[in-house]
């Protein structure tokens, strides 16, 4: 009787223990409530108690362009549905995304991934809700700009759409027109005419180009471009599906032709250490000629304040032609910047009457409110407008077709790598074949 | 008291909950991370079983094993500048300053409670080349030197690493060591001098023998936080120029998160843990002879 007593009292020891253990890990973990009605399959279910959006901290114009049509377009979806947007550092967006992918807890809406081929992963693993098919549905079609649509498709490599366009940017060289006048160059058409033109700056005192080294892109969109030109739209595709290689010869001469820029010092000094912020205002306090961005910089060259050179001394040059090249002129770089996608977990019909209002009104409001030129259809031009905006809308309109840039059929590891070695190309302490080296094998060998 | 530790049922009960805790913190995310090492994917693609295909790739994956070398590298240098000045400072503090050592004690401890991030902000001001020129340059323009970008080229970036992770850590293996020396008893010292040893012979002989025993714990806490090392080299260079100063912890959560690939990933990290078991049993088997015999 006694013995089974104390056996009864060390049971119920244990037990309480692992209750108390039990309890302590519950408590420890977070709740895995959705705040609105699930409807993984994107079905659409009836309801949802609120409209959350994520974004990235430095980006305050999508967030900003929300919050104005909660107030007044999306006013009637926004009842009982409100935005609740929030936003963390962009830095480890991409690292970020995958986790709450993984575990169904994308916002509502959300800036895609920054790497195409994990955005591609997600749409593979049914995360990501067909804007396609679900502008059917809502009987909302033809509010996207075609060659935005194109971009996009081409760039998730899908007939499908599964992202809206929040920007819609070209890309290309931006000068100093003073500059240039003062030393007698004219605005290059070829890649040869650049490099005489930069020798020619450089002559006289002037640096060439201006470039954020140690963000890496700005460096490696020429090595891309150039490839364009040379071989033609498709030609990283082609490494991408293996039917080619960056380390081929008339690859690596697009590296070289940039290295040897960055050899000749046509960067500046350190350029390998030079970041966006530093680049862009070393270009708008007139430190450099010629300055490769994209348009999404408009707001910055319309900023008085950042823009010491004045808006009317800045010209646009689409990248030059590499003369005998498969590619054209006409095709200019262009991007979606990031655009932004809504998940299929939480899908339902309050968040398809948001869907609805932001694919018809988000592309007039951007416009108005920051002067940011998307991909959505605008029905109404500001009428303080500035030049430099009404020239990207012009370029758009005139574009026989667009290009994407260097990176955007790479993998993930290739992307970073490729980006994290472009500040070598500036600095002139890569070779264009050890570049091309290092990212092909990062992509896959 | 003895019979609640004598009692087997009583010990287990006790330790459970410690050892449930330890369980599920520790020993199951490191089993489950070596079942990844032979998968591949990611939570979103899924996971496939791929056999050893992580192994090999690692051991012909050039950007690992540079990373594997950095490490090494990293972590012999730094462990030998980090004890070598903590030393040095001990038997300053024990020697030389006596009374006034807790004031310089705490300056040169100072660095070791700042902010990773605010010090590496600091040394890449200190070290920058453009846009503004800063004090390092600067120092070396007036002494007729060119512009250096010390944090764009791969040797100088590594030895900025190495100044700015021994400025920040010395001091503490300067407490560290000091508090083994002062367990020097004094008289073994004084009749060390009576007997004629001073200065450099009174270091060698008497003090460095018996101070090897903390010597080596300071070898040993040094060794396994180098070859871990992560934060001060993403806040001062982000692994680059390219990838240059890139360390197996830093490629190990670019390979997972980054590039979504758990499976290698694990893989690497794998390798860093055998990395610090070899150094640790390297060192606790050096501790294992009585040093101040012989």
């Amino acid at each position: 009787m006694k013995k089974s007593l104390i056996r009864g009292r060390r049971g119920l020891a244990a037990v309480a223990l692992l209750g108390a253990g039990a309890l302590t890990l519950t408590a420890c973990s977070g709740s895995s409530e959705p705040d609105s009605s699930d409807s993984a399959d994107g079905g659409g279910a009836s309801t949802s108690t609120e409209f959350t959006y994520l974004g990235q901290t430095q980006n305050t114009t999508i967030v900003g362009t929300l919050e104005a049509l909660e107030a007044d377009q999306c006013a009637a979806a926004a009842e009982g549905t409100p935005l609740v947007p929030d936003a963390i550092d962009g830095t480890t967006w991409d690292q970020q995304l995958q986790v709450y992918a993984a575990n169904d807890a994308l916002a509502n809406m959300s800036m895609a991934a920054g790497t195409p081929s994990l955005m591609q992963d997600f749409i593979s693993a049914g995360k990501v809700l067909n804007l396609t098919e679900a502008f059917a549905e809502l009987g909302i079609e033809g509010k996207i700009l075609p060659a935005a649509e194109a971009t996009l498709k081409q760039l998730y490599n899908s007939d499908d759409l599964y992202a809206l366009p929040t920007e819609y940017n070209i890309e290309g060289f931006w000068y100093n027109k003073q500059l240039l006048e003062d030393n007698g160059v004219e605005p290059p058409a070829t890649w040869d005419d650049l490099v005489a033109a930069a020798e020619t700056l450089d002559a006289a005192g002037v640096q060439p180009f201006v470039a954020a080294g140690s963000d890496g892109w700005p460096v490696t969109r020429l090595v891309g471009n150039y490839i364009f030109r040379s071989l033609g739209a498709d030609a990283l595709q082609k490494v991408a599906d293996g039917e080619a290689s960056l380390t081929d010869a008339e690859y690596v001469e697009a590296a070289d032709a940039v290295a040897a820029l960055g050899e000749a010092g046509y960067f500046g000094a350190a350029a390998g250490s030079v970041d966006y912020n530093t680049a862009m205002n070393q270009f708008l306090t007139g430190g450099g000629a010629f300055f490769y961005m994209g348009s999404w910089a408009l707001g910055n060259f319309n900023d008085e304040e950042q823009n010491q050179i004045g808006a009317d001394n800045i010209g646009y040059l689409p990248f030059p032609e590499v003369e005998g090249g498969a590619g054209s002129i006409d095709e200019v770089p262009a991007n979606a910047g990031i655009p932004v996608m809504f998940t299929t977990a939480n899908y339902t019909d309050d968040i398809g009457e948001w869907l609805t209002c932001v694919t018809e009104s988000y592309g007039d409001v951007a416009l108005a409110e920051f002067g940011q030129v998307t991909g959505f259809e605008v029905t109404e031009i500001p009428a303080d407008q500035s030049e430099l905006t009404t020239l990207v809308q012009d370029t758009i309109a005139a574009a026989s077709g667009s290009v994407l840039w260097f990176e955007a059929a790479f993998t993930s590891e290739g992307t970073t790598v490729s980006q994290t070695n472009g500040g070598g190309l500036a600095s002139g302490n890569l070779s264009g074949q050890e570049f091309m080296e290092l990212v092909q094998a990062a992509n896959g060998g | 008291m003895d019979s609640v530790f004598r009692n087997r049922t009583a010990a287990v009960v006790m330790l459970s909950p410690a050892l449930l805790v330890y369980t599920l913190v520790m020993l199951v995310p490191i089993l489950w991370s070596v079942t990844y090492t032979f998968q591949s994917g990611n939570a979103i693609t899924g996971f496939e079983f791929v056999g050893l295909d992580n192994w090999i790739k690692f051991f012909g994956d050039d950007t690992a094993i540079d990373a594997l070398w950095f490490t090494l590298r990293y972590a012999i240098v730094m462990t030998v500048f980090q004890v070598a000045t903590g030393y040095g400072l001990a038997l300053l503090y024990m020697f030389f300053l006596r009374n006034r050592s807790p004031l310089v004690r705490t300056t040169i401890f100072f660095p070791v409670i700042l902010p990773t991030v605010a010090v590496a902000l600091m040394f890449s001001r200190m070290f920058e080349a453009a846009p503004t020129v800063g004090p390092v340059n600067t120092i070396l323009q007036w002494l007729g030197g060119d512009l250096t970008d010390f944090l764009g080229t791969p040797s100088q970036a590594f030895w900025v690493i190495i100044l700015m992770d021994v400025w920040r850590s010395m001091g503490f293996y300067a407490v560290l060591l000091y508090a083994g020396l002062v367990e020097i008893p004094n008289e073994v010292i004084e009749s060390a001098r009576i007997d004629g040893a001073s200065g450099w012979k009174l270091v060698r002989r008497i003090v460095f023998p018996l101070s090897l025993p903390v010597l080596l714990s300071a070898l040993i806490f040094s060794i396994n936080g180098t070859l871990k090392v992560f934060d001060s080299i993403v806040a001062l260079t982000n692994g680059g120029p390219g990838s240059a100063t890139t360390p197996l912890t830093l490629y190990m959560f670019r390979t997972s998160f980054a590039y979504g690939q758990y499976g290698y990933g694990s893989t690497v990290a794998f390798m860093l843990t055998l990395l610090c078991l070899i150094a640790t049993i390297f060192v606790f088997r050096s501790m294992r002879r009585d040093v101040t015999t012989s």
